[in-house]
């Protein structure tokens, strides 16, 4: 398949005025343009104040190391109190420990980390291999499907099904609510449907935190924050911060990493070739995979002191945006960084994780479910055809897929 | 050169001769150590290099910063030898140091 040429030209996006860019408006993520602007910006502004825009003005910090000292400097950068650009009515924060600063989100990410710990992980790979096989091999043959619902969607929720020891037959509400909070309500009604649909959820994990509170400890997220010191105390609302920061992080991310890495791949012919020639590759198309995705665009933070970066004086109490999506395609850092390049050295070294203390806790199993999705479909299926665009989440956060049509041939 | 050896959980033992100045990630990651990533390049910042260090040689390793404390907090099977290989600087003073590999680290 060709690559479709973006739909705004180079000279459309060079002729706005560098003050009125603003890389956080949705559009430019939906029409996939985004990477345009981004390059503007590290070529012109690499530190950018945008003044006005729905989320109110902001800093973008859009060069690799830039963004890695902000990252790993979480006391002049604060994490509170969210990591949105969104800052919600002070009646809706939902607080959680990704949104937190030392010491209270070092105490509760301890609590549920075991989890992802690498003695677990060893554990849960049979499980995940089994469930990869019985969704790939279910796949319908010469009819076009949506690979986001059938693939992408399906494994990711199985597998938060499994961490949460959520009931199986309902694990599609976890996607649900991975949705709904991640859409950015704009109207009074909007806000009150997400307070809904939250509190369902809420009201579903406190009943599952009932039953296991009592209970002798078990190795799922549940019990893990009904027993742990540091979040069996927590009032409601945090736990289900607490639990949407869970959803989402096991959600989204490895979610529109598993559609991206295909489309990708069907991008590029040569580097699918590829692939088929050695899947040996695999581990390091994993970690290409996500730079190129970055399925989380950026993290905010909010300056704590005044700070200065390539001159530009970032003051306290603003905020900043961390373009983890434009720092992954720094050419001065990743050689030749637009180009999809499954073997390509160092390729670990990428932002899509963050850095410092804030580092994604369970990138490993992420990179373990597409690792494992990719052996098991090279080993049935020799190539499975993109053949449409994806529509793509109306959010400049979630930089993901709604749909993406796909055949598979025998 | 100093010559430092790296212990991989499984027992096998790895040589490596390095330049003076080199950070101990570096001379893993440049001489394919299993065990040890270094997803950040150095920056203390992603937890991937995580030693275990014979005991007699932890004074030589200096103190760690208190951010590599903050990281470390967040590695698995961490002991009071662990250090983040990123953050020892390799001297002539090094030469026969030997660290461990926890278990697990990918």
């Amino acid at each position: 398949m060709a690559m479709i040429a973006p739909r705004t030209s180079r000279d459309e996006i060079d002729a706005t005025p560098l003050a009125a860019l603003d890389v956080s408006d949705p559009k430019h993520f939906v029409d996939g343009t985004m990477h345009a602007y981004f390059e503007r910006l590290r070529r012109e502004a690499p530190v950018h104040y945008c003044k006005e825009s729905v989320f109110g003005p902001y800093w973008s910090i859009t060069k690799y190391h830039d963004i890695m000292a902000v990252d790993a400097n979480h006391k002049a950068f604060s994490s509170e109190p969210a990591i949105t650009l969104l800052d919600p009515p002070s009646d809706k924060v939902l607080p959680m420990f990704i949104a937190m600063d030392q010491p209270k989100h070092d105490e509760q990410r301890k609590a549920v980390s075991p989890i992802v710990a690498p003695g677990n992980l060893a554990n849960l790979e049979g499980l995940i291999r089994k469930r990869v096989i019985d969704i790939i091999e279910s796949l319908p043959v010469n009819e076009t499907f949506n690979w986001v619902e059938r693939v992408s969607i399906e494994l990711t929720t199985q597998m938060l099904a499994t961490l949460f020891n959520f009931p199986f037959e309902d694990r599609r509400l976890l996607t649900h609510w991975s949705d709904v909070a991640t859409a950015r309500p704009v109207t009074v009604e909007q806000w009150e449907y997400r307070e809904t649909e939250l509190s369902k959820c809420l009201e579903y994990f406190v009943r599952l935190w009932n039953e296991r509170v009592n209970a002798s400890p078990t190795f799922d997220l549940v019990s893990m924050l009904a027993h742990a010191p540091a979040t069996r105390n927590m009032p409601p609302r945090e736990y289900l911060g607490n639990l949407i920061l869970l959803i989402v992080g096991g959600n989204d991310t490895t979610r529109n990493s598993i559609t991206g890495g295909l489309y990708f791949l069907n991008q590029n012919p040569c580097e699918y070739d590829k692939l088929r020639a050695n899947p040996g590759v695999i581990s390091n198309m994993v970690s290409e995979i996500i730079r190129y995705q970055t399925p989380l665009a950026y993290m905010r933070r909010l300056a704590q002191t005044d700070v200065v970066i390539r001159g530009q004086r970032i003051r306290a109490g603003d905020k900043v945006a961390m373009w983890y999506v434009s720092g992954n395609r720094d050419s001065d850092v990743i050689p030749d960084a637009d180009r999809f390049w499954i073997d390509r050295p160092n390729a670990r070294q990428h932002l899509s994780f963050g850095f410092g203390i804030h580092r994604c806790v369970g990138n490993r199993l992420g990179e373990m479910q597409i690792r494992i999705l990719w052996e098991e479909i090279l080993k049935r299926y020799p190539t499975v055809e993109v053949v449409g665009e994806p529509t793509r989440v109306p959010s400049s956060f979630v930089n993901g897929y709604l749909t993406l049509p796909v055949r598979i041939s025998r | 050169m100093p010559k430092v050896y790296f212990i991989e959980f499984s027992g096998t033992k790895h040589e490596v001769s390095i330049p003076e100045g080199t950070a101990l990630m570096r001379a893993a990651v440049g001489h394919g150590v299993p065990g040890i990533d270094g997803d950040c390049g150095g920056q203390c910042a992603c937890a991937t290099c995580h030693v275990l260090v014979e005991p007699e040689w932890l004074e030589q390793t200096g103190t760690k910063t208190e951010m590599e404390t903050s990281m470390l907090d967040f590695a698995d099977s961490t002991q009071n030898i662990s250090r983040l290989a990123c953050q020892i600087a390799l001297t002539q003073a090094f030469e026969g140091m030997t660290v461990r590999m926890p278990d697990g680290q990918h």
